[in-house]
């Protein structure tokens, strides 16, 4: 299964991939629009850096998750691979974001729900926002 | 400073509207022009400290950025223009030769954009290269004068070496130090995958490169950086470096605080020592002494390597070039005063040398008035911008052409002419490690790629426009070419007509 990956090597910390993901899954259609009075949707994807390495870190979509393992309610679910959430079922009680060992699930901005990637299958991207919006190439979605 | 004699040249506008504060254009700028103050939650600009390489533009996601030339002037002038007082301004403080980067930007004449090439109506038919074959191909080096066969049809002449061209383009030379290792890699893999050459620089060949050493040209300067045998021996060419374009009759200077682990290692010089190339070659003085080098290095990497002898175009270069041709160099290459270089005393950028297409004209038509156009082939370089301006130098005469300028365009260079400063925005003119990674190899050789590609594309449709089929039949074919808005002079060194005759 295609992934999203991150190459230190060329990933410059700029935090643009941040801004297109939230932009990409507020469904406000722009950027201008999703971040429009000071709005501040969240990303699924967080870019560390420090030490000169830097890196962004979203969903693994691992063959393991201990989230979907650990979610009460059922929302989380694997399909082809992808770990996606029912946003309907989950009931914010953070199991997940405590359980993931990347911390890649981020609350939501009412804290009401968790949000995570999943590879922008939901929204109308098309492709991942994070890699076509990454201006060094550094985040690619591939098979490995 | 209390008094600030001089403003800056652009202005950072920002379209608060549109702005989303992600601040990229802060993270993204060396120059330290964009800060975010958190207390007041707005994005500030610093224009003082910007040099228009529109990197900011170029990845604001919301394109709320524009640069534009600072409306404030100083009362208009037409002998004192702005900049020539704003220079005196800044020489008054510092007392300092002014530097500056990258070709001649001033308003001499351009004389490709005066030349027209010609096209095939009734009386010979245009070849369309869509569906005919049209050859791109060029070898470079001395061609034998006549050619002897056995009985079964093979060659009985010894063919000096030469190089191979899939396109008559080549990578000039831009030394690793001048740019970052990143430009070079880009350089090194697009001219492997397309068949021609890229050239080292004066700044040797880091280890990591030899691999590319079939489509190198190792170019040994007056500093002689980083030359030792197996330099030599790696690459397909050896370039000695007479002058550069962008500053004849000076050297080079790569201050210490470039000189890092991998390029001391490369030039073989200690870390954090200035790399200066002196102005002349110390062992040589005449055409006889550049002979002696010639061959020294024909000897050292036994007479299999074409030598190659670059100098800047100027007032005296078709004499000059007539000696070349004379010390066993199989290629010249001539650099116009449009040519770039990282760092450049700007009173000689702009003031010395002459323009290449008239310097390549004059130096042709010598060397076939003296018959010794076969000795060598001519490569010119200096501000080639477009395949129309390829086709045209290879109308006037050149064999192929080197592109320096264009290909750090294809790379990302926006021309903002501050390489001197070492903190290229895109990662081309840099050694800031930070700044180096902003330019991904794997992009950077794709889109060197693509350039020429397009280049080899467009110069077949105009050939076969010509009705040519290929570059040989082209080359010195000064029929196919007419002046516009040019004096009887001009003509005349150019060798073409003028358009309507």
């Amino acid at each position: 299964m295609k992934k999203v990956y991150v190459n230190e090597d060329w990933c410059l910390a700029c935090h643009l991939c941040e801004y297109y993901c939230a932009a990409a899954n507020s469904g406000a259609g722009s950027m201008i629009k999703a971040f429009a009075g000071g709005k501040k949707p969240i990303p699924r994807i967080k870019v560390e850096e420090g030490s000169g390495i830097n890196f962004a870190v979203q969903c693994r979509h691992c063959d393991e998750p201990a989230c979907v393992k650990g979610c009460i309610t059922g929302a989380l679910s694997v399909k082809d691979g992808v770990i996606s959430c029912d946003e309907s079922r989950c009931v914010g009680c953070y199991t997940c974001v405590m359980s993931c060992p990347y911390g890649c699930i981020v609350i939501s901005e009412d804290s009401s729900v968790i949000q995570k990637c999943d590879l922008c299958l939901k929204n109308n991207n098309g492709e991942p926002a994070c890699v076509k919006g990454c201006p060094n190439g550094a985040i690619v979605l591939e098979e490995r | 400073m209390a008094i600030n004699y001089y403003q800056p040249l652009y202005e950072v506008m920002r379209d608060r509207d549109r702005c989303i504060k992600c601040r990229a254009c802060e993270r993204q700028c060396a120059n330290e022009v964009h800060s975010y103050d958190e207390e007041c939650d707005v994005m500030i600009s610093d224009s003082r400290q910007c040099v228009d390489c529109q990197r900011c533009v170029s990845i604001c996601p919301t394109n709320a950025l524009k640069i534009a030339n600072n409306p404030n002037t100083f009362r208009q002038n037409s002998n004192w223009s702005q900049q020539i007082m704003t220079e005196v301004y800044k020489q008054a403080e510092t007392g300092g030769v002014l530097l500056s980067a990258m070709g001649n930007p001033k308003e001499y004449p351009v004389y490709w954009d005066k030349i027209l090439l010609n096209a095939s109506q009734v009386t010979n038919p245009p070849i369309d290269p869509l569906r005919e074959p049209m050859e791109t191909k060029v070898f470079l080096g001395k061609k034998p004068k006549n050619v002897k066969f056995n009985k079964d049809g093979t060659i009985n002449t010894d063919l000096p070496p030469t190089l191979e061209l899939s396109t008559p383009i080549m990578f000039s030379a831009m030394s690793y130090g001048s740019i970052s290792k990143n430009a070079h890699e880009s350089l090194a893999r697009a001219a492997t995958e397309l068949g021609i050459y890229y050239n080292t620089g004066e700044g040797g060949l880091h280890k990591d490169f030899y691999k590319y050493g079939p489509n190198t040209i190792v170019q040994v300067a007056s500093g002689r950086f980083g030359v030792f045998r197996d330099y030599l021996e790696a690459g397909a060419a050896v370039e000695i470096k007479m002058g550069q374009g962008a500053k004849p009759g000076i050297g080079g200077h790569l201050p210490g605080a470039k000189i890092l682990e991998d390029i001391s290692k490369t030039r073989m010089i200690p870390m954090g020592t200035d790399a200066i190339s002196p102005a002349p070659h110390h062992d040589i003085y005449s055409i006889e002494d550049l002979r002696q080098l010639v061959f020294s290095l024909k000897e050292a990497t036994c007479y299999k390597k074409p030598v190659i002898v670059k100098i800047a175009a100027v007032h005296n270069v078709a004499a000059i070039a007539s000696g070349i041709a004379r010390s066993g160099a199989d290629i010249i290459a001539i650099d116009g005063y449009r040519g770039g270089t990282g760092a450049a005393p700007t009173r000689i950028r702009d003031n010395v040398g002459i323009p290449i297409e008239l310097a390549l004209a004059s130096v042709d038509q010598r060397l076939r008035d003296e018959g010794i156009r076969n000795e060598v082939s001519i490569v010119v370089a200096g501000s080639v911008r477009s395949s129309a301006d390829v086709v045209k130098a290879i109308a006037l005469g050149a064999d192929a052409v080197y592109i320096g300028t264009a290909a750090l365009l294809a790379l990302g260079c926006h021309l903002c002419r501050s390489c001197q400063t070492g903190r290229c925005n895109w990662g081309i003119a840099t050694q800031r490690p930070d700044l180096v990674k902003r330019l991904n190899p794997d992009i950077g050789y794709k889109r060197l790629v693509n350039l020429i590609h397009a280049w080899d594309h467009e110069i077949k449709e105009m050939m076969g426009g010509m009705g040519i089929n290929s570059v040989e039949a082209l080359r010195g074919n000064r029929l196919m070419l007419r002046g516009v808005g040019l004096t009887e002079k001009e003509l005349e060194v150019l060798g073409i007509q003028h358009a309507g005759q």
